[in-house]
């Protein structure tokens, strides 16, 4: 580590995939720094998978670079791994086994890769307690609900204390509750453990939550890269106006809220019959250029105007 | 702390569990049970056949073949079926997202599938000794000789079963590309019946598989010397039993790393999910 920033742990360039003709990641490039938060989010279809496996080292790219915690995750030996957690989405494996029993025994792997800075494996009674299954610890996973399991499925990603953690849709399946608890625990590896955590998502107000940076892929493209509030400003008419004149009603998209509605009340006084401005959410955003990208456009993403 | 050495008696400890686990489910004592009952009714109807004109009896001659078989079938069918199931629903991915852990994973599936033979043989052969008389002609020197064979064939049959089981497309096609053509070999094999009964070409098929000499191994171990008329050539042909076992086993110890190594190497959790979809669509 020189002077100025850390090194990123994830490092990709230029990173490229076909699958015979059909080109699912075409070019990216992407950072992830020590300690953030990084969302992947995109539609179905988009290339987020394939992306976080090929950084998982569960997948070789076509072409490009790519170092994860200094190392190609592609020829990447096993103290990488031990450094790396990856929650996956389990099904139906380990029905007989207790999830006491499958988190001690995944566990042990770590022991040889413990340090007096990071102690490996966690403790599985304290670890189960974080993820909410301690009351279950000893029922079989095959009588788990879904979200139980995929509590479980947390708990075996992080289980080695990585540095780094991989989550791919994490909290598809989720109740409200669940999810938040999930959200809970994300922003205490983030925050005490000093995790680096990639995860992908369709879930706007998710990725909103939880992510220091929003990455948005369409159509194996990165095509936008900022907080969520970046995000928004880049939109063009980050708010909309809509009023109403007697039975008429407008809707006007626009940067500079206040001295429009300055104008419009000027303009119309009295008449004026219903205000309303609305900021552009991130769903607006995401909207605006998922569709701009996919229809091929080179214009810069704008909220539609509509007058009803 | 060596982590290969670490991982593999993680291992050892993984097929134990799996084993008490596979003891205390309803699900394989009902199996063990079934097997059981078939191979002793089959007996028992067959109790006073005479082979040929040796003076054994059918269950005498036929005892030691049917555990051979089973055996071979067991040792390479159940692998076959497990790494296929975990190679679907993740527990192999888990594994490969873990530091040395397909070491851990390999070893705990040889252990466990090793274990299994205990209550497959004992369920068969405990009650055997309680039906039938004569079984055991060769005394303490015969037993030893099935200690041999049994660790022998395990050696020669479960990389097999590894090997199928990673190169298999689906759990649903071990029945076709696994159990169908191993029911066959059983068949010709000179399980059932002497295999002098059959056409010479079928013979030289069966010698080279292991099951054949399993079976001929613990033949040479249960039955008195004068059966020794109904085996191809007049002879118990130690030697090659430990040959052609021996051979199977290099052969297994050194293809199954490669096609473990590979099989995994393609892991992915498109592919677990994949399958998933799969399988719902199977059921719906």
């Amino acid at each position: 580590m020189g002077a100025g920033r850390p090194d990123p742990v994830i490092s990709v360039r230029d990173l490229r995939m076909t699958y015979g003709t059909q080109e699912v990641l075409a070019g990216i490039d992407l950072d992830v720094h020590p300690g953030e938060v990084v969302c992947l989010l995109g539609p179905n279809g988009a290339g987020k998978t394939t992306t976080i496996e090929i950084l998982e080292g569960f997948r070789l790219p076509s072409a490009g670079q790519v170092q994860v915690l200094g190392e190609d995750p592609a020829r990447a030996g096993d103290a990488w791994r031990a450094r790396v957690g990856v929650v996956l989405q389990s099904w139906r494996d380990h029905a007989r086994w207790t999830p006491r029993m499958l988190l001690t025994s995944l566990g042990g792997y770590f022991l040889p890769y413990s340090t007096p800075e990071r102690p490996r494996p966690y403790g599985v009674d304290e670890l189960l307690e974080t993820v909410g299954l301690i009351e279950h610890a000893d029922r079989k996973i095959g009588t788990l609900s879904g979200g139980q399991r995929r509590r479980l499925d947390v708990a075996v990603g992080i289980i080695g204390r990585p540095e780094l953690l991989f989550l791919d849709e994490p909290t598809a399946g989720f109740d409200p509750q669940a999810r938040r608890d999930f959200h809970d625990l994300v922003h205490r590896l983030s925050d005490l453990e000093g995790t680096s955590i990639l995860l992908t998502t369709h879930d706007l107000a998710e990725a909103e939550k939880l992510a220091d940076r929003i990455l948005i892929l369409t159509n194996g493209r990165i095509v936008a890269d900022g907080s969520a509030e970046e995000l928004t400003r880049q939109v063009a008419g980050t708010a909309e106006v809509r009023w109403a004149l007697g039975r008429e009603r407008f809707v006007h998209p626009t940067d500079d809220v206040v001295p429009f509605v300055r104008r419009l009340l000027e303009q119309h006084g009295d008449a004026l019959t219903d205000l309303e401005v609305r900021k552009a959410s991130l769903e607006d955003t995401y909207l605006a250029m998922v569709q701009r990208f996919e229809a091929g456009a080179r214009t810069a993403p704008a909220l539609q105007e509509v007058v009803p | 702390m060596n982590a290969t050495r670490h991982a593999i008696g993680l291992g050892l400890r993984r097929g134990w569990t799996e084993f008490l686990l596979s003891l205390r489910s309803p699900q394989d004592q009902g199996f063990y049970l079934f097997t059981a009952v078939g191979t002793l009714v089959f007996l028992w109807f067959n109790r006073d056949n005479e082979i040929q004109d040796t003076g054994l009896m059918y269950p005498t001659w036929a005892l030691p073949s049917i555990l051979g078989a089973l055996l071979a079938f067991g040792v390479v069918i159940g692998p076959a079926f497990a790494l296929a199931m975990e190679r679907e629903d993740g527990t192999l991915l888990r594994h490969k997202a873990l530091p040395h852990g397909m070491q851990g994973y390999v070893t705990g599936q040889l252990t466990y599938h090793s274990l299994g033979l205990v209550p497959s043989l004992l369920t068969i052969l405990v009650p055997s000794f309680l039906l039938f008389d004569g079984l055991m002609h060769r005394g303490a020197g015969g037993w030893l000789t099935v200690a041999w064979v049994v660790v022998l064939g395990l050696l020669a049959t479960l990389p097999l079963g590894m090997i199928l089981g990673s190169i298999v497309p689906s759990t649903q096609k071990v029945g076709t590309w696994g159990m169908l053509p191993i029911m066959l070999l059983t068949a010709i094999s000179g399980i059932f019946f002497p295999i002098t009964a059959l056409w010479g070409w079928v013979q030289a098929v069966a010698q080279v598989f292991p099951t054949y000499w399993i079976g001929l191994g613990l033949r040479s171990a249960f039955l008195p010397e004068e059966a020794v008329t109904l085996e191809l050539g007049d002879s118990w042909r130690t030697g090659m039993t430990v040959l052609v076992l021996g051979a199977w086993a290099v052969f297994g110890a050194l293809v199954t790393p490669r096609v473990l190594r590979r099989m995994a190497r393609r892991q992915s959790g498109s592919q677990v999910e994949a399958a998933r979809e799969a399988s719902l669509q199977w059921v719906h």
